[in-house]
């Protein structure tokens, strides 16, 4: 006799194994003529640059943080807008001492320069072009023009 | 008397190839490479859209190359885009199909003399399944065009070497 997981387990292989038919079809079925350009990355018919795995600035770190701060505080200050009518005073002076706190982050945060965003000096490169350069991945014969 | 030899009196059963079957599951969505190079594309544009229906072909436009079927170049291939597009169709999965649109794209158009920038057909860069002419091509024209597309898949098969 099955139990409720035990049903939930014949879901699980009948899952997977469906996927895996698949698959296994496709694998049987399908064309397979692999070359260098067809497995190149895809960046709208340009050459590609660089890698896949790009590196982030550290300094979002600090900013993510300081935003999902403030976050969580309008997060909290919605529902307390809503009910606010049947709270009273009491309830104004919790949240201000609440959004006290956080302004002293946020003071501090400021006093620190982490709000300060240096900008990058990039170095442009310069290079010339000639006018009627072949393009770069065309050999002769495919530009017969 | 056979297996199934008038085992089914209602004749409600199909029997088919598996060159049959897959035909006719490709040739019902061939996917549509996302790209228009230039005034034919507004009329690609106006075929997909909901006046002309390209979808209920199976056609709809991809965005990324990996899932397309079917590249339409859609207008006038210059020199630059030339290799641009050499690089997507190769980017394209198997089986790919190209239906070139448009005198441009066909042979040059306009632009066969004098036009220095423009490459003189785009069968010079990528195998071309279908030419649709016309400058550009009513969106009627485009749908002919893929539907002789339809009947080229129809006719392929699993084993036979392609071209």
């Amino acid at each position: 006799m099955l139990t409720e997981f035990g049903r939930v387990l014949i879901f699980m292989i009948v899952g997977a194994a469906f996927v895996a038919i698949g698959m296994f079809f496709a694998w049987l079925l399908r064309p397979h003529r692999p070359y260098p350009s067809k497995l190149a990355t895809y960046e709208c018919g340009e050459a590609p640059l660089g890698d896949t795995r790009v590196r982030f600035n550290v300094r979002f770190y600090v900013v993510a943080l300081i935003f999902l701060i403030f976050d969580v505080e309008v997060v909290f200050l919605f529902p307390w807008a809503t009910v606010y009518q049947n709270l009273g005073w009491f309830a104004f002076v919790e949240m201000l001492v609440f959004l006290g706190i956080l302004l002293i982050g946020y003071a501090y945060v400021w006093r620190k320069g982490d709000l300060d965003w240096d900008k990058p000096a990039p170095q442009i490169p310069r290079f010339e072009r000639g006018v009627g350069v072949r393009e770069p991945h065309l050999t002769e014969d495919e530009v017969a023009v | 008397m056979g297996l199934l030899d008038q085992k089914f009196e209602n004749s409600n059963i199909i029997i088919t190839t598996l060159d049959d079957v897959l035909n006719w599951a490709r040739l019902s969505s061939l996917w549509g490479m996302q790209f228009g190079l230039a005034c034919c594309a507004i009329e690609m544009m106006a075929t997909g859209a909901s006046h002309y229906d390209f979808d209920r072909f199976g056609t709809f436009f991809r965005g990324s190359p990996r899932q397309s079927d079917v590249m339409i170049v859609a207008g006038t291939v210059t020199l630059k885009m030339a290799s641009r597009i050499r690089t997507l169709y190769d980017q394209m999965s198997e089986p790919r199909y190209v239906i070139s649109m448009g005198s441009c794209s066909n042979c040059g158009g306009p632009y066969w003399e004098h036009g220095y920038h423009v490459l003189k057909g785009v069968d010079r860069v990528i195998p071309v399944d279908v030419y649709v002419p016309g400058c550009p091509p009513r969106p009627e024209a485009l749908m002919e065009g893929l539907m002789k597309l339809q009947e080229k898949v129809r006719t392929e098969s699993r084993v036979k070497k392609t071209a």
